[in-house]
């Protein structure tokens, strides 16, 4: 598999990241690289094999629905960048 | 009388039980060596006066009769354990400044039995490398030096690489480590520590920073194969707050150490003979294979036919789950967010705030990986991709169900090279070759440890690895410690504090 520019623009664009247009060559390769490597699997009959879902076989637990942490927006709060009173702030997205 | 910053834990537990020393005066000398090897890199954030206020405190309790298990034993925590108040990065910009408002389980656990903490320590990217040279807060260099090259700086391995370069160079007793492919194991061998990936779910993934979550385990990394235990039983432990921990009971990981390797049976995996690999490294694997032969246990050839697949499988769950993991990280909630763009007052949309900011945040290892969980994941692709990857996943586990239906531990080189130069590592997929036997393990979720066994012709540390059973770390430490004590690794780097 050959990843071309137009590949990386997409997946940076999935992955929200903005990159340089002078490293796009350089990722195409890079990303190609590690996409010939896995490609290896393809030679591996899977057929009738379940994907693996849990190393650990547990099934999910179930607990009761009531309300155990909470009602501390100082601490939820405290590492934002940017803050208006108990809300987050971002850009102006809407005029 | 040897430094204290020497010791083992079991000794410093002993000693400070005989009222031989302090908690204060033990604590004092990894201060000391923190600061004289602060070139080595391996703390982000040292708390030295946090950790003596600890060690004070340690010290009252012991005096009130309190014995926890732990108690005043200085440790370092691998910086991707969120720890409360106490600056947590994952060696990224992203998370620079980020102060935690809560402590992860397993650090919760280890200061409920009284340990102290000397600070944070480096490691790869989001835990992203074989080389910690991939850290925003720079590179960490193995305290151990070439016979050959004497001047050239090596890499610790990775990602707690950090963890194995200061209790290889004696600035803490022990550390925590986290391991997705070999983060504990692959450092613990280029290191010459012991580093000891438990069974996933034996420790809780509550509060450290998430990499790839089907995989992600803490574990305990050492001086030896009896301090691993110790800080395992710690550890260890079913949590609520993370669905995947097991709620199986902790036992004490020390009670079959001294029992010996008499009856057990240890597989040679085949497949773990790779092309080119060094001939000392075949060696000193077949020499352990011997020794404990020699010590009564028998050895039995086994095939795990799925091991090379382990690797490519890895590299597509691992991103995948990491571009997932990743995606949290968008200058709203936590540490560091871009300035807009110069002239203008700030960003034009939400989305190039997040862009700009993940694009200046995150390095080339760690956005290369989550760009290639994104195209993986990305519609039409993901029944190729990562549904594959799993269905390989089942094979892989399958072989060591297998395989340990006739075998009680599996005996593997931890590493296929000795550690390399900083400036001579290798890049892309080379670089991930140095998982090549640490990984299969992972995706299978069973336990593994890295012992030290001996030397490169280089001089530089060796490691073997045992494979045990899901949930039975005691009877794998059992089997470690007969290594340990039959390959009577004594060496100590240059670079020791």
């Amino acid at each position: 598999m050959s990843i071309t520019r137009e590949t990386v623009e997409q997946a940076a664009r999935l992955a929200r990241l903005t990159v340089a247009d002078e490293d796009k060559d350089r990722l195409a390769g890079e990303l190609s690289a590690i996409l010939g490597f896995v490609e290896q699997l393809d030679e591996i009959n899977t057929d009738n094999v379940e994907p693996l879902t849990s190393v650990v076989g547990a099934t999910a637990r179930m607990r009761k629905d009531e309300v155990n942490a909470g009602d501390y927006p100082e601490r939820v709060l405290a590492n934002a960048p940017d803050r208006v009173t108990d809300f987050y702030a971002v850009p102006k997205v809407v005029e | 009388m040897i430094e204290l910053n020497r010791l083992t834990i079991a000794q410093a537990r002993k000693g400070m039980a005989e009222g031989a020393f302090s908690s204060v005066e033990l604590t004092q000398s990894c201060v000391d060596a923190m600061e004289a090897r602060a070139d080595l890199g391996a703390f982000i954030t040292p708390t030295p006066e946090a950790a003596l206020e600890a060690a004070a405190e340690a010290d009252r309790k012991r005096a009130a009769g309190d014995e926890g298990a732990l108690l005043g034993i200085p440790l370092g925590i691998k910086d991707l354990f969120c720890t409360e108040g106490v600056q947590t990065t994952a060696a990224s910009r992203i998370l620079e400044g980020f102060k935690p408002t809560y402590e992860s389980t397993v650090t919760r656990n280890l200061l409920r039995d009284g340990a102290v903490f000397l600070g944070k320590l480096n490691l790869d990217e989001f835990a992203m490398g074989s080389s910690n040279t991939t850290s925003y807060y720079g590179n960490v260099v193995n305290p151990w030096q070439s016979s050959d090259k004497p001047d050239m700086q090596l890499v610790p391995g990775g990602s707690s690489g950090g963890s194995a370069s200061a209790v290889a160079a004696r600035l803490c007793l022990g550390a925590t480590g986290t391991d997705t492919g070999g983060s504990i194991r692959q450092p613990a061998a280029f290191c010459g520590i012991t580093g000891l990936k438990p069974t996933y779910g034996r420790c809780s993934r509550w509060g450290v920073v998430a990499f790839a979550s089907s995989l992600d385990q803490a574990g305990p990394m050492a001086r030896s194969v009896e301090d691993c235990g110790l800080m395992l039983g710690s550890m260890a432990g079913y949590d609520p707050m993370d669905t995947t921990s097991v709620d199986t009971p902790v036992p004490d990981y020390t009670a079959e150490l001294g029992a010996g390797v008499k009856g057990l049976k240890i597989g040679i995996p085949q497949e773990y003979r790779v092309d080119g690999m060094p001939e000392e490294i075949e060696k000193l694997w077949m020499e352990t294979a011997e020794r404990l032969r020699a010590e009564g246990a028998e050895i039995v050839e086994i095939s795990l036919p799925h091991t090379h697949a382990a690797l490519p499988a890895y590299y597509i769950v691992a991103p995948a789950e990491a571009s997932s993991n990743l995606a949290r990280y968008d200058g709203v909630r936590y540490g560091f967010r871009s300035d807009a763009p110069e002239g203008l007052p700030e960003f034009s949309s939400l989305e190039e705030m997040y862009a700009t900011t993940r694009g200046e945040g995150f390095g080339p290892e760690v956005q290369r990986r989550i760009m290639i969980g994104a195209y993986v994941l990305s519609a039409g692709f993901y029944d190729a991709y990562y549904n594959k990857a799993r269905r390989v996943r089942t094979l892989i586990a399958q072989d060591f169900s297998r395989a340990f239906e006739q075998v009680d531990a599996i005996l593997t080189p931890t590493t296929p090279s000795p550690a390399f130069g900083i400036t001579e590592e290798p890049t892309g997929v080379e670089m991930y070759m140095n998982d090549v036997f640490t990984v299969p393990a992972s995706m299978a979720g069973i336990p593994g440890i890295s012992v030290p066994v001996g030397m490169s012709k280089d001089g530089l540390p060796l490691g073997v690895q045992l494979l045990g059973k899901p949930f039975e770390e005691v009877g794998l430490l059992r089997v470690a410690q007969a290594v340990e004590t039959a390959a009577d690794f004594t060496a100590a780097p240059q670079l020791m504090a």
